[in-house]
């Protein structure tokens, strides 16, 4: 049976999307710009980031667009000042949970979370830093964890599981005591089940994944050779 | 007309930012023209003074005498610009924050191939905790991150200053 198709309105245009497809994609195959950073097209979505959300009618919550099913009728607003002061404090506390020091991150200029801030203008964090002391796992004989860069969004978890097929990595622990860990909580150099074929390091959106060898401002990660491939392995089909 | 009397301030920074508020080069000429130079590490005066119209700060608050400056130079500033990552989120400086003082102290010190304790004690300012942006402490007007921001986003900044309009550093200048 053939997904019913739904007309939906984004930012007032009116725009046809089907049964099962996300606000996301709805509003991506219409052309219109949702930020996300946990998101990577060809995975499986999560909402954990809450760059994404959206104003929807008939409810005051905001919703995120990556996870929320579009329904016929509905009438989305991709940006307004509420959303976009929300989404400047997703990115604000993103900051102040770890140590994100962008001047001497491998990934700066590359950074998604840095190009997201500037893009949302946030010139500076209104919340107290929380300067905590993260390890980096140097074990791996190709590529680097550094804790400090982390913010959790899963896409190393969800590449590794969904298109390696390994399923290395998952996230310890609740709240502000979150850590992504390899296998059974061991040093990345010895967990086994790592292929090294590197596609958590291309898939992470900052510096905490990285290949060793690699100084300030030297790694550029290839999201779009993730994306495609995993669309390619039909992972979501 | 009267100028605009501008200082600069380096605190707990590398004075990245000052070069590249030098790096601006013949934009000086015109600044200059527009602008007295009352403070800063570029100028002679000894003591910040009174009835400053704008400063351009570099530099996180590490130590109790950057405390005092800071405290002092707001008392007498009208526009207070946060210049450059350390002063806007404490940025390298910062990378100290998670270690108490007395143990990197210890460490740098103490622990060096001689073992011998080479602590100065006399005419150095006590460390604070941490190492933190200006906004912990005082009220900051504008905040231009940026290690270091560039010349052209600092010489925008002032230009628009000295002509009345308000900054819009908004998306212009990104951490790092």
């Amino acid at each position: 049976m053939p997904a019913k198709v739904f007309s939906i309105r984004i930012d007032g245009e009116l725009v046809k999307a089907t049964e099962g497809q996300t606000i996301l994609e709805a509003a991506r195959a219409a052309g219109k710009y949702i930020p996300t950073l946990c998101y990577m097209e060809g995975l499986s979505a999560v909402g954990a980031c809450r760059l994404c959300i959206v104003q929807a009618s008939g409810t005051d919550r905001l919703l995120p667009a990556c996870t929320t099913p579009v329904q016929d009728g509905m009438s989305v607003t991709t940006n307004s000042p509420r959303l976009a002061e929300y989404r400047r404090i997703a990115v604000e506390l993103l900051l102040v949970e770890r140590n994100h020091i962008c001047s001497v991150c491998v990934s700066n200029g590359h950074c998604e979370l840095q190009a997201m801030a500037q893009s949302l203008g946030v010139t500076h964090v209104r919340y107290p830093y929380n300067y905590p002391s993260l390890p980096v796992d140097m074990s791996h004989e190709r590529f680097v964890l550094d804790h400090n860069r982390c913010i959790l969004c899963t896409r190393c978890v969800r590449v590794c599981a969904e298109v390696e097929g390994a399923h290395v990595w998952e996230i310890t622990s609740r709240g502000i005591q979150a850590r992504l860990v390899s296998d059974l909580n061991q040093a990345w150099g010895d967990a086994r089940s790592c292929t090294s074929c590197g596609k958590c390091v291309q898939a992470c959106p900052t510096g905490a994944l990285a290949e060793k060898g690699r100084s300030v401002e030297e790694m550029e990660k290839r999201c779009d050779h993730i994306s495609a491939l995993a669309m390619r392995r039909g992972v979501l089909a | 007309m009267k100028k605009v009397r501008l200082a600069t301030v380096w605190l707990d920074g590398c004075s990245g930012c000052h070069m590249s508020l030098l790096d601006i080069d013949a934009g000086i000429l015109a600044l200059a023209q527009q602008a007295d130079i009352v403070y800063g590490p570029l100028v002679d005066a000894q003591e910040f003074p009174e009835n400053v119209d704008i400063t351009l700060v570099e530099g996180a608050v590490s130590s109790q005498d950057d405390l005092n400056r800071i405290q002092k130079i707001r008392g007498r500033t009208r526009v207070l610009v946060a210049l450059g990552d350390c002063a806007v989120t404490g940025n390298v400086p910062a990378m100290r924050n998670s270690i108490p003082v007395s143990r990197l102290l210890q460490r740098v010190y103490g622990e060096g191939p001689t073992g011998k304790l080479t602590m100065p004690t006399d005419g150095v300012p006590q460390l604070l905790p941490q190492a933190c942006p200006l906004h912990d402490y005082v009220h900051v007007d504008v905040h231009v991150p940026g290690c270091p921001p560039s010349s052209k986003a600092i010489l925008a900044l002032v230009q628009d200053f000295l002509s009345g309009r308000k900054p819009e550093i908004g998306s212009t200048v990104k951490f790092g």
